[in-house]
């Protein structure tokens, strides 16, 4: 089966996001008001192939854990769609 | 006694790195290709600066996976001296010679102009000939320079005297004004718990000469005395199968 995968990664909280305080700041000076905790990030999507949903969720957290995010600074959230729930 | 200089695809500070070793302190400088698993035997690896691979995903996210960097990561943990300048730096983070990360500066610009630095300690193989407390004028040239570590990594470093240089202003405070990228504790530069393994953001190789100042050669100076050093102890244990041989019969 092929899966959908995207994957957020975020600044993890605590550490400085100097971007999305940037944009928070931006957004300010262009009038609009009550912006708060912008966080800015890297989305990732790719296609895979794996057996079933649990199996992607493994691999993907593993890629996760070695490279796509780096887990001194940075938070991720994996969301899967299987093929079912992709097509119309 | 050779120093090998890791090239990986879009490394930029190689060429000053060894021209910092062979003209700079007169030793041998090899560049090692990052495809390559072979170390040839130098005793000592400088990682320079640069954007390897881009600085695509993080800064020197891709870099820790290249072939060299098996035999770099095994050759740190067996003691061998690193020293990773800028993107090295990043490189050694991502890695995990190295605690902490690299992130955007602050102030969300490259910066790339002269800084001073404090040498907090001089017992690395890349500072001992320099005095506790010497401030030295280098350049930096990076957008992501920004040191941040959870807290408990940040005390350790301190208590384990592993902050091996910080930003300074002329007067050798390390105010925040000194600091151009927001690093936590200006930190500029930190070592491994065995103090073999070194990363800064700024560039010694870059301040080699009379014409841009000789502020850096220390880092390599310091190197070529501690491998001599190093081999000096080890020369009679070397030598001991000789004498034996020779009054055996």
């Amino acid at each position: 089966m092929r899966f959908d995968i995207e994957i957020q990664v975020t600044p993890r909280e605590g550490i400085v996001d100097p971007e999305g305080q940037t944009i928070e700041q931006a957004l300010g000076n262009l009038g609009y008001a009550g912006v708060h905790h912008v966080k800015a990030g890297r989305l990732v999507r790719f296609e895979l192939d794996a057996d079933d949903a649990d199996e992607a969720r493994s691999s993907v957290e593993r890629m996760c854990e070695e490279l796509i995010a780096n887990p001194v600074i940075e938070r991720y959230e994996v969301q899967i769609r299987s093929p079912e729930t992709a097509s119309p | 006694m050779k120093i090998g200089i890791v090239r990986f695809p879009g490394s930029n500070c190689d060429q000053d790195c060894h021209r910092a070793v062979d003209e700079g302190v007169g030793a041998e400088a090899v560049y090692l290709w990052h495809k390559s698993h072979d170390l040839e035997g130098c005793r000592a690896i400088l990682l320079p600066g640069g954007f390897s691979y881009g600085d695509h995903l993080r800064a020197g996210a891709i870099a820790r996976f290249s072939p060299i960097m098996r035999e770099v990561i095994a050759f740190a943990i067996d003691g061998g001296p690193v020293l990773g300048i800028c993107n090295g730096f990043q490189v050694l983070c991502e890695a995990g010679l190295l605690p902490g990360a690299l992130v955007r500066n602050d102030s969300l610009r490259f910066r790339s102009h002269p800084v001073r630095v404090r040498v907090e300690q001089t017992d690395t193989p890349f500072t001992s000939e320099y005095e506790e407390g010497d401030v030295l004028r280098m350049p930096i040239a990076h957008g992501e320079g920004q040191y941040v570590a959870d807290q408990s990594v940040i005390d350790a470093l301190e208590s384990e005297r592993r902050v091996i240089f910080r930003y300074v202003d002329e007067l050798g405070q390390h105010t925040e004004e000194a600091n151009p990228n927001g690093s936590v504790r200006n930190i500029a530069g930190i070592c491994d718990e065995g103090r073999q393994v070194v990363g800064l953001m700024p560039h010694p190789e870059r301040v080699v000469s009379k014409l841009l100042g000789t502020d850096g050669l220390g880092v390599f100076h310091s190197l070529i005395r501690s491998l001599q050093a190093t081999e000096t102890v080890k020369a009679p244990a070397a030598d001991a199968p000789d004498v034996a041989e020779a009054s055996a019969p």
